[in-house]
């Protein structure tokens, strides 16, 4: 071995009292606080602010270009009493219910296709992305435009496949209004849902299916064995967002219908535009949207208590 | 239990082939290491064996069986997995049960095959934890115990120590070879440490690319290696090799590296003056006055044995002495190899020479 020169040991500079600016520039939690900062004034000037606002508008009788006065629960008793608002709860039930279990079968399904090893994988990914990437109003117009009464294409098609005789009312119809937008959204919805869970799907280890295999699972043994419970944690988070999404959805409903016809599409959220906007009824309008939030309030707790609290993904030390 | 055949075995990926043609006898009851650097297709026949890769050509049976096209879970096979691939979100209970409840078993006859493994491998106290809960020793219990439910035909183990710490490996090691000796399970096991190989098999099989080197006791392995692979893949610290040329005339010796002469008990017939590579375990050399001159490098005590590193005809050899000798690096010692357990391989094909 060579012998190496060490190079002799430079005098040490002197060290300086640290000073309170210099313990504060190296506190990390003052530190964190400032990186904190943008995000915490963001969420409260542009979130916390205007839900504070909404639900105080909510106790006034504010109307458009005309200050309100504080009149206590008396919107809310109003409404108790309006049978359009109620029809509106009511279809904003059906329609999340309806579109959040279609866009949960169609998105795992899809998920679990994609997942398959197959020809132009990446290519299909992609593609099961385009609904979500249409901004919706464009979707939205086209479906108005695939469900008009008169130049309807699947009208057209059906009346030369000599299916029907006359156009389907698609929008005009209660029952067929009701079901069209419910597909337009979950055309739209499916994406997100299916592309999510497949991320999920990705995360299960290969080795957990040979072990399955091993041990004489079926593939539909897997799925419900191994797939799906693995997947639980992931399918609360997803679905809660769907449901959170399709709850509130305002624009494919105002593109398509307007809430028509006879108030059948009127979910809550476009019954509250039209009462505080249109009709400049400001504290109505914001009791309609400020009655959602026990729904979505209800819908948080069922996914946080009911599905995302699994014993096996908690600490080593909790038995 | 079973007794498994592997005849001349193939197995390609599209063009490219990993196995090329293996065959390995695995009798009833035995407990066999296949063991090799990684690439060399240990795992690829496991797997194989296991029913999770198709086999291109060649057969493979159990018992009396040829499963090449049998289903895995019809093999009657159970395999413990390195990462040990426990269900996470199943008791130990329900991991080990598993199979008995997709065979269509009613609870009783699970409860009492999980309660007998689980007695087995000391589990008792945890069936009720989740994977999540248990420490690294433990999973690998339970995977083993997710094994022992089954009582298959065959047991496979796919490097299951390697995930563990140095002590508990060692400890694990006693217990997977004191576990085959009371269940006399045909066992397949693939690592790629040779120590583990040593220590736990009947037989070992020694593979390097996609062929097997060797087949034998771990002691025929070691005392009579049939190749240069072989030989220095077996045993730690490795054999040494020294390069040079096999000398008849007057007494049998070898010429190795710059000149220096090693002895040799006898000469393979005509092979006078054959370019050949000198094998000679660390531990087969002594010092003696009419050893070989060699210069100390480095001296590692490990307390039982010392390892002196030390150059020898400018090649660098290791030996290790179980006698406290004092040594100093930069010291000149004299090496004697002993001449009757010498190995001499042909430097082109690597095959033995000597008997």
């Amino acid at each position: 071995m060579a012998d190496i020169a060490l190079a002799p040991r430079s005098a040490k500079t002197q060290i300086r009292e640290a000073t309170t600016w210099d313990q504060l520039k190296h506190n990390r939690n003052w530190l964190g606080f400032w990186f904190m900062l943008p995000a915490m004034a963001f969420l409260i000037f542009f979130l916390a602010y205007p839900l504070g606002l909404g639900i105080w508008l909510s106790f006034t009788d504010t109307r458009i270009g005309r200050i309100g006065q504080f009149i206590g629960t008396e919107n809310y008793e109003w409404l108790w009493d309006d049978s359009i608002f109620w029809l509106s709860v009511f279809n904003t039930l059906l329609y999340t219910f309806i579109a959040s279990a279609f866009k949960f079968a169609i998105g795992l399904y899809l998920a679990l296709l994609l997942n398959e090893n197959m020809p132009f994988k990446a290519m299909l990914r992609a593609m099961v992305l385009i609904p979500f990437i249409v901004p919706t109003v464009l979707s939205a117009l086209a479906f108005w435009w695939i469900f008009d009464s008169q130049f309807s294409i699947i009208s057209w098609s059906l009346k030369h496949l000599g299916l029907i005789t006359q156009n389907i009312n698609f929008l005009g119809d209660t029952t067929w209004a009701r079901i069209c937008v419910i597909f337009a959204n979950i055309w739209r919805g499916v994406p997100f849902v299916a592309i999510t869970l497949l991320a999920g799907l990705q995360t299960v280890q290969p080795s957990l299916y040979e072990a399955a295999t091993l041990d004489g699972a079926t593939r539909w043994q897997m799925f419900r064995h191994i797939t799906y419970p693995l997947l639980t944690p992931i399918i609360a988070v997803v679905m809660t967002f769907s449901v959170l999404f399709t709850f509130t959805d305002f624009q494919l409903i105002w593109a398509m219908t307007r809430g028509g016809p006879v108030n059948a599409t009127h979910l809550m959220a476009t019954l509250s535009y039209q009462r505080a906007i249109i009709a400049g009824q400001l504290g109505e309008g914001a009791a309609i949207s400020s009655a959602m939030i026990p729904f979505l309030l209800a819908a948080i707790m069922v996914s946080w208590f009911g599905l995302q609290r699994r014993k096996w993904q908690q600490g080593e030390n909790n038995d | 239990m079973s007794s498994v055949q592997i005849r001349d075995v193939r197995k390609s990926f599209g063009n490219f082939e990993v196995l090329h043609g293996v065959t390995i006898p695995i009798e009833d009851g035995a407990f066999v290491v296949l063991v090799g650097p990684s690439g060399c297709g240990k795992s690829t026949l496991l797997r194989m064996l296991a029913g999770l890769e198709n086999i291109t050509s060649g057969t493979i049976s159990i018992g009396e069986r040829v499963v090449n096209n049998v289903q895995p879970k019809e093999r009657d096979i159970a395999m413990v997995f390195q990462n040990y691939a426990l269900y996470p979100h199943m008791t130990v209970a329900d991991n080990m049960g598993f199979s008995l409840k997709l065979r269509g078993a009613g609870a009783d006859e699970i409860k009492k095959g999980v309660a007998r493994a689980a007695e087995i491998l000391a589990l008792t106290p945890l069936l009720d934890r989740y994977p999540r809960q248990l420490s690294g020793g433990q999973r690998q219990r339970v995977a083993m115990g997710r094994a022992i439910v089954r009582d298959p035909q065959v047991f496979l183990f796919d490097e299951p120590l390697s995930n563990l710490d140095a002590k508990l490996r060692v400890a694990m090691r006693t217990e997977i070879k004191e576990l085959h000796q009371r269940l006399k399970t045909t066992t397949v096991y693939v690592t790629h440490d040779q120590i583990e190989a040593m220590t736990m098999a009947d037989k070992i099989v020694v593979m390097h690319d996609g062929v097997v080197e060797q087949i034998g006791t771990p002691l025929d392995l070691y005392d009579r290696p049939e190749n240069q692979f072989v030989a220095g893949f077996i045993g730690s610290p490795a054999m040494n090799f020294l390069k040079g040329k096999v000398k008849a005339n007057g007494s049998a010796a070898f010429e190795g590296p710059n000149g220096v002469r090693l002895p040799l008990k006898s000469v393979p017939a005509n092979s006078d003056g054959r370019p050949a590579v000198y094998g000679i375990r660390p531990e087969h050399f002594t010092i003696a006055d009419d050893g070989t001159e060699a210069e100390i490098i480095v001296v590692e005590p490990t307390g039982s044995e010392t390892q002196v590193f030390a150059k020898l005809g400018g090649e660098q050899v290791v030996a290790v002495f179980r006698e406290r000798h004092q040594f100093n690096p930069g010291e000149k010692i004299r090496l004697k190899p002993d001449p009757s357990l010498v190995h001499l391989f042909d430097e082109a094909t690597g095959k033995r020479l000597n008997g």
